[in-house]
């Protein structure tokens, strides 16, 4: 990818003062051994553009693998989470089937409608940035941002409903019912949940579920964090399009913890049975 | 140099003294160094505060000795031992091997040697020192608190049973302390991807920038999955919830697949960087490139990808399959091969050499051969069958020490000596320097190697008494962990000593390829007074102006 790099240089106005032959020669500079020296490239130019970096377009292809590398930790980082789901589910099948349904899909859809809908309007914010359109760029990351909201809105709404149900792992009284409805799974029907080996499987459940909603959670409010700071910025005309890099790097980073939730949601609302409640 | 001539009969006049603007002058307050963006001065806040950790990571060894000097616990009881070895493990890997070579020696040259003004997010790489004191102030809270007994690798059920203390303010500094490293892995990433000079083609890179490079790989894929098993942990801990004790449906075994799917790779964080500052010192005190330099380059990429696929070494005797034991005990066996590459692309370097031995490269011969013990001593563990004898005896101890301290740490005073002239201005005094070298190499073989003869014995780790017949042994380990002590406190001094009243150095003291002697000394503030451009391949001494004294 960096290859390019010598062409940067040339892209950047900077002009090698030595061929490889006379370099050899030239034991007049530090750069005695074999290094040739260019001119001209530490001069400080562009807008935005940090120190350390010879162009622009360097400067963005570093941001961008920088976000790249940093979504890698982050799938490093839920990865683990799913495969402690993994390995749970594989031990305690009908218990799972049992706890998938105290969360209700109905709100488990209309926050993945309202995540899918927000990754629709931040690609727009981003395509607005590369176009320079300012007016729109505000618009849609507003857009993004209410979505951002609904999204923790009916988290916390669901969240509250499992505590009243005594489904918040740290309480003292944590006790899983046996979800109302029809339970498909004939091995989950027959489960007996008052043993507390059961419960100590459901508990696991939550666990996994507290932990991997929460992880996600922080995420969306990280998210709007610097959603926010993108629209303060867009407001005080930081963006243009010739300078759009956080918006990008923003807009990376939403696509990511979207498409986080677009697996969480089978994994915790649908597995063992969708039930539609609210 | 050209050399000024004075006409006769005029007065000696020294030449007026313009001072070179460099990245030690630029700025001298406290402010200029806590909020610097300089990838070198945060190299040094690094090697400041990694120096201190390990200190205190020493005094708790030397306790953990000066108990085993005799069978009985007179010095300290079962549960104080527990926590001196707990807390010197921690202290030593999370504190000091793991940010040693890439923080301090990779943060100053890296950017110099891919001929960049500096790493591509200097704001990042400040933050992620803050990140590391913040963790490291944890850690040190642990400490006060009284201490944690869970050993290093904090095995649950235990770590999650109220017998042991301060596990979840002990979790959290190792998980901050893990950002850290994530956030320089990162940068380091990102610099050698997009920050090299033109010119620069991967194949043309030093070879500490391709350990590095590997290193950095695993800092960034690896680390998150421990943060996440701490975390579990301190969750677990905290609401008492049983996610891996059995008593409540948990698995206490995928804790430690979780676990060592990090910690394994964490041995090649601990190494690989050792190995490319070998690399270095090979090259430059042999006027050689390293033999089979593409392999080399190649092999600690292939280490760091390998290095993910072999953690069940560590669970032989912990319950898994019969199966996956056998399929783990070859996959480690295969791990051996890149390692061994370096080994022998190193001596094959040394064959028939002309050889200058300085401080680094006596350093660097000690480390080849002590590599070799712990990686020979390695295959014993990676066979399932002998793994089964061997498991939780001194063998162990000894082997990851001959691996980390013979290997790590003697590397990271090589390249520390090696780099010192670049990065001070100063030269170290080469005779104590050289008495320091053979002093540790001494001092830790005799620590190290009767440890090997016990747990071949049978003498089991971490316990704080022991059959008297394996006395002597121990007797011998504590006289050797002494004579090592005093190789370390030495060049705490004479270094100390050199900034202030060392000679000076000049720009290039090794007459050493690489680029990053190629700036005056010490370096200006962007490491260069102009953009190098790189026109040949890495540790290139076949040409006449760099064979120089
Ligand atoms: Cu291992």
């Amino acid at each position: 990818m960096a290859d390019t790099h010598a062409a940067q240089a040339a892209a950047s106005g900077t002009t090698t003062t030595g061929t490889p032959t006379s370099a050899m020669s030239g034991s007049d500079t530090h750069f005695g051994a074999g290094y040739a020296v260019s001119a001209g490239s530490t001069a400080h130019g562009a807008h935005a553009r940090a120190h350390q970096f010879d162009t622009p377009q360097q400067q963005y292809a570093a941001s961008n693998l920088g976000m790249w590398i940093f979504l890698a930790t982050e799938v490093m980082t839920f990865g683990g989470f799913f495969l402690a789901y993994i390995v749970y589910r594989a031990l305690y099948p009908e218990t799972f089937a049992l706890a998938s349904p105290h969360q209700s899909a109905t709100w488990g859809t209309i926050n993945t409608f309202a995540l899918i809908l927000s990754s629709l309007t931040m690609a727009l914010a981003v395509h607005a940035a590369q176009t320079g359109n300012r007016r729109r760029l505000t618009m849609f990351l507003g857009f993004t941002i209410a979505l951002a909201c609904v999204f923790l809105v009916v988290k916390s709404i669901e969240y509250t409903t499992h505590i009243e149900e005594n489904l918040w792992i740290g309480s003292q009284n944590f006790h899983m019912e046996r979800p109302a409805g029809e339970i498909v799974d004939p091995e989950a029907a027959r489960v007996d949940l008052d043993s507390t080996v059961q419960q100590g499987r459901a508990k696991i459940f939550f666990f996994l579920y507290w932990t991997m909603t929460g992880l996600h959670g922080f995420h969306v409010l990280i998210g709007i964090v610097l959603l926010s700071a993108l629209l303060i910025n867009n407001l005080r005309k930081v963006y243009s399009e010739n300078y759009y890099t956080p918006v990008e790097m923003t807009g990376l980073y939403w696509h990511f913890v979207d498409l986080v939730w677009i697996f969480l949601f089978p994994l915790l609302y649908l597995l063992g049975g969708a039930h539609w409640h609210i | 140099m050209a050399t000024v001539s004075t006409p006769i009969g005029e007065p000696i006049r020294r030449p007026e003294r313009r001072v070179r603007l460099t990245y030690l002058n630029n700025g001298y307050g406290l402010r200029s160094w806590l909020f610097t963006l300089d990838h070198k001065r945060i190299a040094w806040l690094y090697l400041i505060t990694i120096t201190v950790a390990f200190m205190v990571g020493s005094i708790e060894a030397t306790l953990i000795r000066l108990e085993l000097l005799t069978p009985a616990g007179d010095l300290v009881q079962a549960e104080n031992y527990s926590k001196l070895f707990t807390m010197h493990g921690i202290t030593m890997i999370f504190l000091f091997l793991v940010p040693s070579i890439p923080a301090v020696l990779g943060n100053f040259f890296i950017p110099m040697m891919v001929g960049a003004r500096d790493v591509a997010f200097p704001r990042l790489n400040l933050l992620s020192w803050y990140v590391y004191m913040l963790g490291a102030l944890f850690l040190l809270a642990v400490m006060l608190l009284g201490g944690t007994d869970t050993g290093w690798t904090f095995y649950t059920p235990l770590s999650t049973t109220n017998y042991t203390q301060n596990v979840v303010p002990a979790a959290m500094g190792i998980l901050i302390v893990g950002f850290s490293s994530i956030l320089t892995g990162l940068n380091f990433l990102v610099t050698i991807h997009k920050m090299r000079a033109p010119g620069l083609t991967w194949f043309k890179m030093q070879l500490f920038l391709w350990s590095l490079y590997a290193t950095s790989l695993i800092q960034v894929l690896a680390t998150p999955v421990l943060a996440i098993t701490l975390l579990l942990v301190a969750v677990e801990r905290t609401l008492r919830v049983g996610i891996f004790d059995p008593a409540l449906g948990g698995d206490p075994i995928l804790f430690q697949h979780m676990f060592w799917f990090y910690s394994h790779p964490a041995v090649y964080i601990m190494i690989l960087p050792g190995m490319g500052v070998i690399s270095e010192l090979i090259s430059a005190f042999t006027r050689r490139n390293v033999f089979g330099y593409r392999f080399v380059a190649a092999s600690s990429v292939a280490i760091a990808i390998y290095g993910f696929l072999v953690w069940g070494h560590h669970l032989f005797v912990a319950g898994q399959s019969v199966y996956s034991a056998m399929v783990f005990s070859v996959l480690s066996f295969f791990v051996a091969i890149p390692s061994a590459i370096k080994v022998f692309n190193w001596t094959a370097t040394l064959y028939k050499a002309s050889v200058w031995l300085q401080t680094p490269m006596l350093y660097a011969i000690g480390f080849i051969g002590l590599f070799v013990v712990g990686g020979l001593t390695g295959l014993f563990l990676a066979a399932l069958a002998t793994d089964v004898a061997l498991s939780d005896t001194y063998f162990v101890v000894a082997h990851f020490h001959y691996v980390m301290v013979g290997g790590m740490l003697l590397a990271y005073l090589g390249g520390l000596h090696y780099w010192w002239p670049k990065m001070t201005g100063r030269m170290y005094p080469e005779f104590l320097g050289k008495l320091a070298a053979i002093t540790v190499f001494l001092g830790f073989n005799l620590t190290f190697f009767p440890q090997f003869v016990a747990g071949a014995l049978g003498m089991n780790r971490r316990y704080y008494s022991y059959d008297s017949s394996y006395q002597i042994y121990n007797v011998l380990s504590t006289a050797g962990s002494t004579i090592l002590g005093v190789g370390f406190i030495l060049p705490l001094f004479y270094l100390t000593w050199s900034l202030k009243f060392g000679k000076l150095a000049p720009d290039n003291p090794w007459g050493s390829a690489g680029l990053e002697w190629q700036s005056p000394t010490p370096p200006p503030p962007e490491n260069f007074e102009e953009q190098p451009v790189v026109l040949h391949g890495p540790h290139h001494y076949t040409r006449k102006e760099v064979t120089v004294g």
